[in-house]
Order: C-alpha cells, then sequence, then structure tokens
C-alpha cells in the first residue's frame, strides 16, 4: 500500500493518471541505482562535467573575525552552473534516458533547478520545457534567459501566487497532459515517492564529501552541519551522511522573510501544520481550512510553503532542528561572506551562512561547524542592490 | 446499494459539478435546485482549493473566486444544510482535494457528510495505494470513497475497480479537466476492462461539454460528467448563471437519457 513514508510523511498523494508514471520511476531507479554501469556514468559526470568533488574550503577569516567555531564551507557554487542542483539533474536525466524518455519538464523558483536541467538536456539531447513563476521570472530575468539559451523553452506561470509552489503545480499539470515520453525532473527532496529519496540520494555525494574531506583535514567529524532549506534538497544532501553520527548537530535554515511573526515568510517548520500537498503529506504553511498560505521570502529558491517529508520526520524525531532566518539576516550575511571571504552566496545560501554568524562565536574554538554553500549569488546582485536602494536592473 | 449507485437507476446518469462559492453560496444552492429540477441524478459539489493540480484553467479560476468570495468548507456545510431541507434526496457527492479534509479533520469532516447526507467524496490525489488515509472514516460514516481510473492505468484497473465504491469515474483523457474538442482514448476498452471484475456502474469525465460528445461516452458507460462547461457558464453569467445551466443540463440529460 502506501509506499515511501518518512515516520508519518511522504507518500504518493497524485492523481491515478500519474501513479504507473511514479511506479515506473520506482523500478527503473531501483534497477539501476546499484547498476555499476549507471554509477560509472553518474560519477563520471559529477566529475568531469559538474567539477567535483567540490572543495571543503576553510574560511579562516570568518573564523577569526566571529572568534568561534571553525567555519569550513562546502563550496557547492562550484559546480557548472553554479549550485548544487546539478547533482540530483544528472543523475535523474541519466535515468530518464535509460526509461526511454525524450522530454524533460521541471519548475525552478530561483532558477537554479531550471538551469540546471536545461543544461544537462542541451548535454544529453533531451527536449526540455521549465516552469517558472511569473513573479520568479521577473526578478530572476537573466535566468530565463539563461535557460533560453540553452535551448529550453520557458512558462511563465501566472496561476495562484505566481512563484515556486504555482511552478510545481503547472509542471504537475502538464506532466499528466503528457507522461508517457516526459520525465518530471523535481529539483528537490519533495513530491510523491520516489521523488524524496531518489533526490535524496543523488544530493548525498555532498555530505559523504563532506565526511571524508573532513576526516582527511581534520580527522574528525563536524560538530555541526548548516544549510538552507526551502524544499530542502541541498540540506537533505548534507545531512543524509550524518543522520547516524549523533554527536553531528544538522541544522535546517529556513526562510523566515519580514520575521515568522510576519505573515511574509516562508518558515514551514516554525509556522506549518500537517497537511498533504504537492504529493506528500508534510509540514505547510496553510489556514485552519487547508488552504495553502501566498509565502514569502526574498530568495525564489526558499520562498515554497511546504519542506521535504524527511525533514518533517528529521524535525519529529529531533535529530535536525530548523531555524528561521529573515530576510534582513540574509542579506547581511550575503554582504558578509563577500567583504570577509571573497565569495558572493546565493541568498538561499546566505540563510544558512546568517544562522552561522549567530550561533558560531558562542561555540568553542575547538569546534567545528560546515556550512553548506549552496549556490553561488551572482544571480542576486541586482536584486540585492535593489533592497540595498541601488536601482540596478538586468 | 448506496445511494450513490442509486443515481444510475434513471436511464444513463448525468452528473453535473459546480465549484461551491462560485460566485457565491447563495447562487450555489440556486444553482444544484435548478440542476436537479432538470435532471440531473447526482450533484458533485467541488470544494475550492488553492492549489488544484489535478484542475484546468476553467476550474483553477472559480476555486479563486469562490476563495476571494470567503468560502469556507464550514460554510459550504452550512449551505448543504440548507440544500438538504429543499432536496432530501438528490444524491450529492463533494469533490475536493485531500489536504482540505485532511486539516479539517477527516473523521470531522466525514461525520458532517454523515449528518448532511453527502453520499460520496471524490478526492483526485488520493490514488488507490494511499486510500487508507480516508477510507476507514468513510466506512464508518457510511460515505463512499470514489476512485478513479485513467487512460494511463492499464493493469491497475482490475485492481482499482474491484474495489471501487459507488460509481467508478473514468477519466476520459490525458491531463487536467477542461473543455476537449475530442476525446481520443479506448474508453470501450478501460469499461470492459472494469466489466470483467466488476459489476460497479462507470461514469465518464473530463472533456466532456457538449451532447454529441456525452451520447458518445454514455454509450460506453452508465453515465456522464461534465464540471468545465457549467462553471464556464458559471464565470460567463456570474449570478445570473442558473437559468442557462438549467437548460444546459436538461439539453445534456436529454440527450443521454434514452440510450
Amino acid at each position: 500500500m502506501s509506499k515511501g513514508r518518512f515516520g508519518i510523511h511522504g507518500g504518493q498523494f497524485v492523481p491515478e493518471t500519474l501513479m504507473n508514471a511514479v511506479n515506473e520511476l520506482e523500478e527503473a531507479y531501483n534497477r539501476y541505482k546499484d547498476d555499476p554501469e549507471f554509477i560509472a556514468e553518474n560519477e563520471r559526470l559529477l566529475n568531469e562535467y559538474a567539477g567535483r568533488p567540490s572543495l571543503l574550503y576553510y574560511a579562516e577569516k570568518m573564523t577569526k573575525d566571529l572568534g568561534g567555531a571553525k567555519i569550513y564551507l562546502k563550496r557547492e557554487d562550484l559546480n557548472h552552473t553554479g549550485s548544487h542542483k546539478l547533482n540530483n539533474v544528472i543523475g535523474q536525466i541519466l535515468l530518464a534516458k535509460k526509461m526511454g524518455k525524450t522530454r524533460v519538464i521541471a519548475e525552478t523558483g530561483a532558477g537554479q533547478h531550471g538551469v540546471a536541467t536545461a543544461t544537462v538536456a542541451a548535454l544529453m539531447g533531451m527536449e526540455c520545457e521549465i516552469y517558472m513563476g511569473k513573479e520568479d521570472t521577473d526578478r530572476q530575468a537573466l535566468n530565463v534567459y539563461r535557460m533560453e539559451l540553452l535551448g529550453a523553452k520557458v512558462h511563465a506561470v501566472t496561476t495562484g501566487t505566481q512563484t515556486l509552489k504555482d511552478a510545481v503545480n503547472e509542471t504537475l499539470r502538464e506532466w499528466t497532459r503528457r507522461v508517457n515520453d516526459t520525465h518530471y525532473v523535481l529539483g528537490s527532496v519533495m513530491g510523491p515517492h520516489p521523488f524524496p529519496t531518489i533526490v535524496r540520494d543523488f544530493q548525498s555525494v555532498i555530505g559523504k564529501e563532506i565526511k571524508a574531506q573532513l576526516l582527511e583535514r581534520e580527522g574528525r567529524l563536524p560538530d555541526a552541519v548548516l544549510a538552507c532549506v526551502g524544499g530542502g534538497s541541498n540540506a537533505m544532501g548534507a545531512f543524509y551522511e550524518f543522520i547516524p553520527d549523533k554527536s553531528v548537530a544538522l541544522i535546517g535554515c529556513e526562510a523566515a522573510g519580514l520575521g515568522v511573526d510576519n505573515p511574509k515568510n516562508a518558515a514551514t517548520v516554525a509556522n506549518g501544520t500537517l497537511g498533504v500537498f504537492h504529493g506528500m503529506k508534510s509540514y505547510f504553511c496553510q489556514d485552519e481550512y487547508g488552504q495553502i498560505a501566498p509565502v514569502y521570502s526574498i530568495s525564489a529558491g526558499l520562498d515554497y510553503p511546504g519542506i521535504g517529508p524527511e525533514h518533517a520526520n528529521l524535525h519529529d524525531t529531533d535529530r535536525a532542528q530548523y531555524v528561521p532566518v529573515t530576510d534582513d539576516e540574509a542579506v547581511n550575511a550575503f554582504e558578509y561572506l563577500s567583504k570577509t571571504e571573497g565569495i558572493i552566496p546565493a541568498i538561499e545560501s546566505a540563510h544558512a551562512v546568517a544562522h552561522a554568524m549567530k550561533i558560531a562565536p558562542d561555540m568553542g574554538r575547538d569546534k567545528i561547524m560546515v556550512i553548506n554553500l549552496s549556490g553561488r549569488g551572482d544571480k542576486d546582485v541586482a536584486a540585492i542592490a535593489r533592497y540595498r536602494g541601488v536601482e540596478i536592473y538586468e | 446499494m448506496s445511494k450513490t449507485a442509486q443515481a444510475f437507476k434513471n436511464g444513463k446518469a448525468f452528473i453535473p459539478f459546480v465549484t461551491a462559492g462560485d460566485p457565491d453560496l447563495e447562487t450555489t444552492k440556486k444553482l444544484i435546485i435548478a440542476m436537479a429540477e432538470s435532471g440531473a441524478d447526482l450533484v458533485e459539489i467541488g470544494i475550492p482549493f488553492s492549489d488544484p493540480v489535478a484542475e484546468g484553467v476553467v476550474i483553477q479560476q472559480a476555486d479563486e473566486r469562490a476563495l476571494s468570495s470567503g468560502t469556507t468548507t464550514d460554510k459550504i456545510f452550512d449551505m448543504v444544510s440548507s440544500l438538504r431541507k429543499e432536496l432530501p434526496t438528490l444524491p450529492l457527492a463533494f469533490m475536493t482535494y485531500i489536504n482540505p479534509i485532511y486539516v479539517y479533520g477527516s473523521e470531522k469532516f466525514l461525520a458532517r457528510c454523515e449528518e448532511l447526507e453527502v453520499d460520496a467524496v471524490i478526492v483526485p490525489d488520493i490514488p488507490y495505494e494511499e486510500k487508507q488515509e480516508l477510507l476507514p472514516y468513510c466506512e464508518k460514516h457510511g460515505v463512499d470513497l470514489i476512485s478513479l481510473i485513467a487512460p494511463t492505468s492499464e493493469e491497475r484497473i482490475k485492481t482499482i475497480a474491484a474495489e471501487a465504491q459507488g460509481f467508478l469515474y473514468c477519466v476520459s483523457s490525458m491531463g487536467v479537466t477542461g473543455v476537449r474538442s475530442e476525446i481520443k482514448t479506448d474508453i470501450g476498452a478501460m469499461i470492459r476492462n472494469v466489466r470483467e471484475v466488476s459489476s460497479i456502474p462507470t461514469a465518464i469525465g473530463f472533456g466532456i461539454s457538449n451532447p454529441e460528445t456525452a451520447r458518445k461516452m454514455a454509450c460506453h458507460a452508465d453515465g456522464v460528467i461534465v464540471g468545465s462547461a457549467i462553471v464556464k457558464l458559471c464565470a460567463q453569467y456570474g449570478r445570473d448563471c442558473v437559468e442557462p445551466v438549467r437548460a444546459f443540463v436538461k439539453e445534456m440529460k436529454d440527450a443521454i437519457r434514452d440510450l
């Protein structure tokens, strides 16, 4: 019966039209995930095309400036296309090819997942269409052009709140229209089973590398791993390897927008309640009648009213901690990391940097913290300038 | 036999859909009465949802209009309660997504359905594998949980049909709800698969908008479901939609009555 549960969360709450597709995907994934040829091909692309392993960088200036824990940055921003998203996309499109699909579709918020999907679709010769909320095509116009340059067709979604959740709605609708030749490259650890598991597995390379790199550098595990959480794919990728290592604190940083007490936020664990949406049982920002709330964050990639089901379960079981970070704090961290380390983080990743700035000073100097720097911030520069009152448009 | 199945005792069944609260609940109540008077055998009342992923743009917009006019699940229950005084026996079904039911409280929701004699619930994002999410509450309160089959269901059809209750909702086409110029699926083959395991009444929905298509579909099945074509009239005429919908429902029922 019900599959893909993480505690009470997860499941496969999708229309009947899609059930054979998700079942076929599960079968194909189970067949290929342990297939030596598939693993070798995936690894070759990760290493030779994406540029893995990504660096684990000791942020010495930041460490000294904050005066507490030793801070390492996992440089997912250095991947080809500028974020962790490529890890999952390479795996899924490889799988889609094995399944005989000729066309891929995907949702995108900030555009990072859309760009990654368009990139790998170009590489592997797949037709590609991307769904992006109209509000996001406006605030991330450069990424729209980038996707088009890569040969993808970009649809601006004008329904609902015109952001990430509506892009997911529209991609799900398109998938029900045309499921036979089309694979939905879901970009986060969310949606119906088997997506949360598949995406987590393809992203778990992040945590595996962190562990190996830190063991080599420091001879031990970190005390804390921090990552930003929207749907939660970079966080799940960074956390997964460390779940059995109970000494490692896992901290997910949610987008609190204008503040958790202000309606304009997207902090699902802080403000959400149990629900069933986008194929999964999990926590969602919603009203007493189960109408999904119009969430807000300065970060298009974290502007999502739900959280992946495995995160919901890590929260329920207290294995991970989820903390809210406001727009203001994230923008400060964006500028801080740029000035302190010469690294411009994605505004999404800046949420994790912001929380690190809060807690690192109170941790002992013998402690080690790893921040997953999930993406680079080039795409955000104009928006941050406008946030600071400088009228720059791309 | 459940009251839902009795809707199929009056020739081929015509099952209209209306989004509750579009443009307001008073109009919805009048619409349902008009539909019953012009021959509807069962009425599907849509509880609007902010993110209806199985709907095309016509019903999406109806949901938006209904929610922005302040429609809530409780107010819909109140409307049905008042409707039941005038239409005590018309078979009724709620169509909505799992989240509004789950967040309202599945037990509380289905207890209200029983109280109001709502005979069935149709929840498109509850596939066969997840039906335990609702089935225990449906069974406790004597409400049918309607199963859906789709053109992609293939070998799943028999498994689903064997356990279906009330009637089996056959999705005619790929994609979301909405008016279509033609239906290409081999509906006959779908229904034959059903018949191998079950004698449950079947109703075809998605894309049916005129008497000709309704007749064609009703040759294969025991009834037809029409949503977007009616909701379009609601969008076009607003509060004045009752008479156009009354005429449309009569035309549709007349087209299939004697098949």
